[in-house]
């Protein structure tokens, strides 16, 4: 029986098993710290920081901080939803996102976040910065537009043999996504389809098949992005 | 000294234009115009973008018919990903989409006939804006008010059941859509409570053409020569010549009947039809390449539809339309005021149209998309509650979107809509000293029987900002008057 580690978030008691990270201890006790560069199975980048919290009264992203004995973790405070927002309008205006019209709409992570922070008008102006679209690849459609450059797919998305199909070319406002057209055109449709989910936004899309769940029967159309987690909160 | 009227914004249509009116030193109009003053640009920021998004995001120029553009596309695709020229989808995927469009059709038309048009016919179009508006017409008729919005609201439902949402949906998708009716949906449209019921809306649609019809024969003499004139009429119909609002052939009539393009097939467009821009107006004057810029251009829409068709494939919209047909001899009706006429039996067909779809057990199971040899280029015509629409895409190798071009229904009626200005400035104009706000109401009356969609879905209520301007013979303002 693996070690159980004693904690506090939020002043809850929780318990963990020893290794976890913060975002998975906190789940495990019913509680929701957002994500968006982080996938379980993965190992963390900590790149997003939309999992900051306060760890002994200091700022850390959960999803690369392993949980500790006696550690007070503060996450669904006033300062830190403010924080998350923040984050949120960030990725919004430095993007191009047209929520209207994406055919990730109702599944993305991003968008729900925005709804779950009351997100209505970002604070900061739009960069409106032209992006290109890579339509090359026989089976995805990247639109770099949507990009929030959180790596899940050059983290996650490989070849039998480990390689990766997709990378980030250049550096600071310059990265960008790019994908490898040979070694996508061999993917698999379940392969493509697995790309596409694992994008938290609308930038990697498969190609001619859009928009085939209706609207109502989308990830977030039924719940809102934690409450899978979170405990039931009575109205 | 010449003056120039201005009547910006044009109100209680959709969208914003504005109508200009030179009256010259004998009080003659030597010239009118209907200037559409917005810009869109769909058709550039498309390109680039994956075909299949097209329904989806070129649907968004409007808020009150984007079910047209959703469908016009989704057909344009249908092309474009093999699934054929308007047979080829599955009874689901054509039924579903027909329904969609029949409940868009009626919820836009009542829309305009009881929100827009009423307050004109009910207080007069020279009453006090300060009632005639919506507003007015809910405090003075309540019970006309109610249906409206009821009747809107059934459409709005039967949108949201085969769309997904009420505005600007995702049910179509190239090569079909994307989810059956439920049981539960059905039974609701058929059978809910009074008065979301089918059989409601027929009956209320009745009660609209029965009430259009008194008013004509009260107001016989204004209804019948009001922004009347001849023209060509086009419109699509189905090839046994009946009227079909979601698929058919091109046919295009002249003022007296005569056919005078005969039911070609929409892949085909660019071979008859032609389109002209001018100077002043953001929108394009289309016309009939065979005939020519000057006696090529046509009406479209409900009017247009009934002087185009043979009958009408439902019963009781059938008995209207012969009443209608026997009102000018069988001959095309080129009273602009009649559209009200024609848009609402089209609300009686539409209704009788979706009564029958929703008996219908494909709308309940079946295959929802069909697909096949994917082409470069598709071309996507309906009859939107406006009037005929075009959507037209070519594609690159790596299904990007290089061209579209659209053909919008108000944009078919830009030249008929500015003759239509030009008699109602003539008739209630000329020769006067003093140019009042009901006068200036009869040109907007004259422009919003055609119910044209400037695309934008803005609406201006009760009081109508209006500008006057004088000028003299050098264009210079001499004087402005503002209310």
């Amino acid at each position: 029986m693996s070690e159980k580690i004693k904690f506090t978030i939020d002043g809850k008691e929780c318990f963990a098993d020893k290794g976890k990270n913060i975002v998975e201890a906190a789940k495990a006790n019913g509680i929701y710290i957002p994500t968006l560069c982080h996938l379980e199975g993965i190992e963390a980048a900590g790149s997003c920081r939309i999992c900051n919290v306060k760890i002994n009264g200091k700022f850390m992203t959960a999803c690369t901080t392993e949980v500790a004995d006696g550690i007070i973790v503060e996450n669904n405070t006033p300062e830190i939803q403010e924080l998350r927002k923040i984050i949120v309008e960030t990725l919004f205006v430095s993007g191009n996102h047209y929520c209207a019209v994406c055919e990730k709409s109702g599944n993305c992570d991003l968008q729900a976040l925005a709804y779950r922070y009351k997100m209505l008008v970002p604070r900061f102006p739009f960069e409106f910065e032209k992006k290109e679209v890579d339509a090359y690849s026989s089976k995805l459609y990247l639109d770099r537009n949507r990009c929030i450059l959180c790596k899940r797919c050059v983290r996650s998305i490989k070849t039998k043999d480990g390689k990766s199909i997709f990378a980030i070319k250049g550096r600071g406002y310059k990265a960008m996504i790019n994908i490898d057209y040979e070694l996508a055109n061999k993917m698999t449709e379940e392969e493509a389809r697995k790309a596409m989910d694992t994008c938290p936004v609308g930038c990697i899309i498969r190609k001619e098949i859009g928009y085939i769940t209706p609207i109502g029967q989308r990830k977030y159309d039924k719940k809102p992005i934690g409450s899978e987690i979170e405990e039931p909160v009575t109205k | 000294m010449e003056q120039k009227i201005t009547i910006e914004p044009v109100t209680r249509v959709e969208g914003h234009g504005k109508v200009t009116i030179h009256i010259d030193d004998e009080g003659n109009i030597s010239q009118s115009r209907l200037h559409i003053v917005e810009f869109r640009g769909f058709e550039r920021f498309i390109q680039g973008r994956p075909y299949w998004e097209a329904p989806v995001l070129v649907q968004r120029l409007c808020g009150i018919c984007p079910v047209s553009h959703h469908l016009a596309a989704a057909k344009a695709l249908d092309v474009i990903v093999g699934a054929g020229t308007g047979d080829g989808l599955t009874p689901t995927g054509e039924k579903m989409r027909r329904l969609m469009h029949y409940g868009q059709t009626l919820q836009s038309h009542v829309l305009h006939f009881f929100h827009l048009v009423s307050p004109d016919l009910l207080f007069g179009i020279d009453a006090d804006p300060v009632i005639r508006n919506i507003i007015g017409v809910a405090k003075k008729h309540p019970d006309l008010a109610v249906q409206g919005v009821m009747m809107r609201k059934f459409g709005q439902e039967i949108i949201k059941a085969t769309a997904g949402k009420k505005i600007h949906g995702t049910g179509a998708i190239p090569g079909g859509i994307n989810k059956h009716l439920t049981i539960e949906e059905r039974d609701s449209f058929l059978n809910g409570p009074d008065p979301l019921n089918i059989d409601k809306m027929i009956s209320w649609s009745q009660d609209a053409v029965n009430f259009l019809k008194g008013y004509q024969k009260e107001n016989k003499e204004f209804i019948d020569n009001f922004a009347a004139f001849p023209s060509n009429h086009l419109s699509l119909v189905r090839k046994d010549g009946a009227l079909d609002l979601y698929h058919g052939v091109i046919r295009a009539v002249d003022s007296e009947g005569n056919k005078i393009l005969h039911d070609v097939e929409s892949q085909d467009y660019l071979k008859y039809i032609g389109e002209e821009v001018k100077n002043w107006s953001y929108m394009k004057f289309p016309y009939m390449l065979e005939f020519g810029k000057n006696k090529g251009w046509y009406r479209v829409g409900p009017l247009a539809r009934l002087n185009t068709c043979d009958f009408i494939p439902t019963p009781l919209a059938q008995k209207e339309f012969e009443e209608f047909k026997a009102y000018t001899n069988g001959k095309p009706n080129n009273m602009s005021m009649h559209y009200h006429w024609a848009r609402l039996i089209e609300v009686l067909h539409s209704a009788e149209m979706m009564k029958e779809l929703l008996n219908d057990p494909d709308l309940l199971e079946g295959e929802l998309v069909t697909k096949g040899t994917k082409q470069d280029e598709g071309i996507g015509m309906l009859e939107a509650p406006r009037g005929t629409l075009f959507h037209h895409y070519k594609i690159n190798e790596h299904d990007q979107v290089v061209m579209a071009n659209l053909i919008v229904s108000t944009t078919n009626n830009n030249e008929p809509m500015n003759v239509a200005v030009n008699h109602a400035a003539k008739q209630f104009m000329t020769a006067q000293r003093k140019i009042t706000e009901g006068m200036m109401n009869a040109v907007e009356v004259a422009i919003r029987a055609y119910d044209p969609c400037l695309s934008c879905a803005t609406h201006a209520l009760g009081r109508m900002p209006l500008e006057v301007v004088m000028v003299d013979g050098q264009n210079n303002v001499i004087d402005r008057k503002r209310k």
